[in-house]
């Protein structure tokens, strides 16, 4: 990889790595702060700058790294032109923001969260210019949605810069999941998501029957992204966020995504007459749009916003026509645009820093109160107004050449009249934005006595009013980085000149009576605003919310009738949607004849069977006592086990057995605390319901294994069967399977099941904080008790038992990856064995003698399996790939070692932990509930049973 | 010979388990149910070891094991429950 690859990707990475710094540099203060985040964003543009000769002579710098091949995913970065065009933007603004920003925040605003975010912003704005793989550039986009949500909401303490972060999210993320839709149909036709291939596809791509829906797609991406119509409500609404936020944001970066994201594509897609006629539309219909009602805002940021809008337009208009000139003045625009707004916004922001207020009806007569912020305004005003030796002009000049000559709808009048009517109240605006603020005479009633700001914050505007009249006067000057970067739009090998006289044109008679009626415009703005006021036109912010408010309404209302707490509903709308689907598949696909017989059934086995039936009739009979119930349950789980015997899968067995056991044993500690009959209220027709679908359910389970156990089919478990001595270093299939071929399954189970331990403590934490503790309380459970309350008997027992139940829940463990057992059954079975000590001698006594906390063991255990996982890395294998080797120690015989076996330890202690954490958390609710507890092991002295030397808790 | 005795022991352990069943089913008392359920353990385990002979491998002794090593803690716990309410305390 060469030297200038490595550069790319350093330029990538560095605003994220930046992005660190100043959360740490503001206790530091606020400046070292600022010049931190300056530090990476002005090293990345170096690096640019020295990739720039290249890409200045026309060559392509590109990096790659392969990411996910199996997607076509790579961190593919390209930078040509237009990457070069807009990175220098992105880094520049974003150098000049973060010197305007330490001037304009003030100390009470979080300064390190800002430059955080902004970093953030930075990187994914980059990253989008630069990505050289159609997904990655995906993955970019949405990071801007993200980080500009956090940018515009930075105040969070404005309900404002709350709703107005939202829209943004809402609408610009919207438009990135049909982006998501329209990138991929884009792929898929290419069949690659490199941006190089897809570049050199353009033909195939506009041959394809689904060159419309990706069109489609993509446009209502980029649409939604620059603020086109009927989209451009959220931009306005976006400047609730502070004002270097809104000028980087709405200047350079985030509404210029959709505008790079046309011109990338642009020599892909356009040329067509869908192209044309969508975006050439949009774009006009906006850039009107924008500018009418920008003419009458009193927000200044309001004005500018719009504006914004209207000129988003024009560029979306511009690279509509789909003809080369056009995407020049579109490229030229775009730099043009960025001068003046940047600056515009940053005016705006010192205005508004300095009188307190943004409202133009207040304002006015500031030219010698502030004298340096009125050259800057003036100056940018006029170029955005398009005046000439303003770059403003320059651009507009090629706009409104290229629509004198376009044709709509065999029309060739109604895009050069309207692009005029554009540029006129272009021109009304700004003569506004400086008559109304600037000049007239000096008033008494600021809310805040105005004067120049200090030179760090007008330093920044300043250099892009320079700019401004430098570009305007010798626009010669900009001509090597717009003929690159229109290069890389066309894709062909244009020599624009620009320059400011082009002779008497169509264009020159638009633009003069442009300018002309602008300022008659201003001249009746005062009628013509009260004209507006008193019209009625639609609120987009309503009808959004009003939109949001009834997506949430349907989706609360299907939730309210499908979720409606009663835990039959869940269960019958689960059961009848798997009948029905299950039914679907089996009745939709033919079956093949029987090729096996049903074989004899033996005596005993019957009565297995029976045992089932009547345990299971019996269960649903006597549901409403409780404790028979879980009597009866027992039973079930009992033959089941056994049955599992009998069919030979002994690992299931064990399993079960276990199971049941800690099963029962939870249930009995929760059913202390309950009642121990349930009340009758389900109505006949609800029983019949729902007996209605378990038969279903019931039968159709039944049906399905029948039919299966008649024919011979060919499933996974022959590949288990011959692999797993070779591939897993295991004779037992069921435990290979668990920690080899399905490990990452298993590593996932035990992680959930470690987090169902957790939770049932917090929520039992909850549950003694909260009302049901009093309850708790009160009630006396002292009744009808036997005052044995640690017999003799059973805590010998228990302590004889313990060590055999060690020993052998240690065999089955060691034994696991050949025999039956394994981490899942020894945890459960020394889960037991710790229980009983817990019911015989107490809670207290045994708690005092457990020295491993059980939220450790479950977090030990998982990082253990992870490790055992991350460890088959540095062997350069997949995750949890498992290897063993045979160990001979002289007095035992050869054995084997797998990592399996390590991996089955992290099982094993998650497993332990968390059935004891659970059985903890619910044996506290009796503590709580005032039981006593006892100091010794057991009851000895029947003289003492009772009361004697037991403290309460 | 040893098959005819372990056909007649699994016939003698079925009904044993039928009975258990029945005891469990009628009960009438709570505590008959428990017993009746202990039995029933019992019963399986012999009906295991039956099984392992029959078949000549030493696999169902260990789950005969395991089912007497922790079938008796429920009827432990079922036991507690009745006798204390709480079964850990």
């Amino acid at each position: 990889m060469s030297e200038s690859s490595h550069f790319l990707f350093l330029i990538a990475l560095l605003p994220f790595i930046g992005a660190l710094l100043p959360g740490l540099m503001i206790r530091a203060g606020r400046t070292a702060c600022a010049v931190f985040t300056a530090v990476p964003t002005a090293l990345a543009l170096i690096l640019l700058m020295m990739l720039a000769p290249a890409v200045m002579r026309g060559e392509v710098v590109q990096a790659e790294i392969e990411w996910l091949p199996q997607l076509g995913l790579s961190a593919s970065f390209f930078l040509d032109g237009l990457g070069l065009l807009f990175a220098t933007m992105i880094l520049g603004v974003g150098l000049l923001i973060t010197l305007y920003a330490r001037f304009y925040l003030s100390g009470d605003d979080p300064m390190g969260q800002f430059y955080t975010y902004l970093l953030l912003f930075q990187g994914a704005m980059l990253g989008i210019v630069i990505s050289g793989n159609i997904l990655l550039l995906l993955i970019f986009w949405e990071l801007t949605s993200l980080s500009s949500f956090l940018l515009i909401g930075y105040w969070k303490h404005l309900p404002e810069g709350r709703q107005g972060a939202r829209m943004a999210l809402a609408v610009t993320g919207a438009g990135g999941l049909a982006m998501i839709g329209g990138m991929l149909i884009l792929g898929d036709i290419v069949g690659s998501y490199e941006l190089v291939d897809i570049l050199a596809a353009g033909d195939a791509i506009r041959a394809s029957e689904w060159y419309l829906p990706a069109l489609i797609l993509i446009l209502l991406g980029a649409f939604t992204k620059s603020a086109q119509f009927p989209f451009h409500f959220w931009l306005p609404h976006a400047m609730a966020a502070p004002t270097p936020v809104s000028a980087y944001l709405h200047s350079a970066t985030m509404v210029k995504a959709g505008i790079f994201l046309m011109a990338r594509m642009w020599p892909v897609l356009s040329g067509t007459d869908a192209w044309f006629y969508i975006v050439a539309t949009t774009g006009l219909v906006t850039m009107v749009l924008g500018a009418v009602i920008a003419l009458f805002k009193d927000d200044l940021k309001a004005l500018l916003a719009f504006s914004t809008v209207s000129h988003l337009g024009l560029l979306t208009m511009l690279l509509g026509f789909g003809t080369q000139a056009a995407a020049v003045a579109a490229v030229f625009h775009i730099i043009n645009h960025l001068t003046f707004k940047a600056a515009l916004f940053m005016t705006a922001g010192i205005v508004d820093h300095e009188t307190h207020t943004r409202d133009i009806k207040r304002l006015g007569g500031l030219r010698h109160l502030m004298p340096i912020t009125f050259v800057i305004g003036t100056v940018t005003a006029l170029s955005m107004a398009g005046i000439p030796f303003f770059n403003g002009f320059l651009s507009k000049e090629m706009m409104l050449e290229e629509a004198s000559h376009t044709k709509w709808l065999g029309s060739y009048y109604v895009i050069p009249v309207f692009a005029t009517l554009g540029a006129l109240l272009s021109v009304a605006y700004s003569y506004r934005f400086i008559v109304h603020v600037f000049l007239g005479p000096e008033r008494d009633d600021y809310p805040h006595k105005p004067h120049d700001p200090p030179f760090g914050m007008w330093a920044a505007p300043a250099l892009l009013a320079v700019l401004v009249l430098v570009i305007g006067i010798m626009p010669v000057l900009a001509e090597a980085v717009v003929t690159v970067a229109a290069n890389a739009v066309t894709g062909a090998d244009l020599h624009p000149h620009l320059k400011i006289w082009h002779g008497v044109t169509p264009a020159l008679y638009m633009s003069v009576f442009a300018i002309i009626g602008g300022g008659v415009l201003l001249a009746v703005h005062a009628p013509l605003q009260r004209f507006w006021n008193a019209a009625p036109r639609p609120e987009a912010k309503e009808i959004f919310e009003w939109l949001v408010d009834s997506v949430a309404g349907l989706s609360r209302r299907i939730t309210d009738i499908s979720h409606n707490g009663a835990i039959s509903r869940y269960l019958a709308i689960f059961v009848v949607t798997s009948v029905a689907v299950g039914a679907a598949a089996f009745f939709g696909s033919g079956l093949a004849a029987p090729t096996r017989g049903l074989l004899s059934v033996p005596p005993v086995i019957a009565v297995g069977w029976f045992m089932l039936i009547v345990a299971t009739v019996s269960v649903v009979m006597m549901h409403h006592s409780r404790f028979r119930a879980l009597v009866l349950i027992g039973v079930i789980g009992l033959t089941i086990s056994a049955g599992f015997v009998y069919l030979s899968a002994p690992d299931l067995a064990l399993t079960q057995i276990s199971v049941e056991t800690v099963t029962i044993m939870l249930l009995l500690l929760a059913l202390h605390f309950l009642p121990k009959s349930t009340p009758k209220e389900s109505p006949l027709g609800l029983k019949i319901r729902d007996g209605v679908i378990a038969v279903l359910a019931g039968a159709g389970v039944a049906g399905l294994a029948y039919a299966f156990m008649l024919r011979d089919i060919g499933t996974i478990s022959d590949f288990h069967i011959a692999n797993s001595y070779e591939g897993g270093g295991g004779t037992n299939v069921v435990n290979v399977i668990l920690v080899d071929f399905r490990g990452y399954d298993t590593y996932g189970e035990i992680i959930v099941l470690g987090i169902a331990g957790l939770i049932i403590y917090a929520v039992m934490h909850a549950l003694l904080d909260g009302p049901a503790s009093r309850r708790l309380r009160n009630v006396d459970y002292s009744q009808d008790r036997s005052r044995d309350r640690h017999p003799l008997m059973m805590v010998v027992v228990t302590r004889v038992l313990m060590p055999l139940a060690a020993m052998v829940g240690l065999y089955i463990f060691l034994r696991g990856h050949n025999e039956p057992g394994g981490g899942f059954v020894a945890g459960l079975v020394i889960a037991i064995a710790l229980l009983m000590q817990y019911m015989a001698s107490g809670f207290a006594w045994t708690q005092a003698r457990q020295r491993i906390q059980y939220h450790a063991m479950i977090g030990t255990g998982v990082v253990i399996a992870g490790l055992t996982g991350i460890g088959s890395w540095l062997f350069g294998s997949p995750f949890l790939t498992s290897s063993y080797t045979y160990i001979h120690l002289p007095p035992i015989e050869e054995f084997e070692v797998a990592t399996a076996m390590l991996f089955d330890l992290g099982v094993f202690l998650t497993v332990l932990g968390a059935v004891m954490l659970m059985l903890y958390s619910l044996s506290r609710i009796a503590r709580y509930a005032g039981e006593t507890v006892n100091l010794e092991p057991m009851d000895y002295d029947p003289a003492k049973t009772g009361s004697g030397d037991r403290e309460e808790a | 010979m040893i098959e005819a005795a372990l056909i007649f022991a699994a016939i003698c352990y079925g009904v044993a388990l039928l009975l258990d069943l029945w005891r469990i089913a009628v009960g009438p008392d709570a505590s008959d149910r428990i017993l009746a359920l202990d039995t029933m353990v019992i019963n399986v385990i012999g009906l295991l070891v039956i099984y392992g002979i029959g078949r000549g491998t030493a696999i169902y002794f260990e789950a005969a094991m395991l089912v007497a090593m922790v079938g008796f803690v429920s009827t432990v716990a079922y036991c507690r429950f009745l006798l204390r309410g709480d079964i850990i305390e």
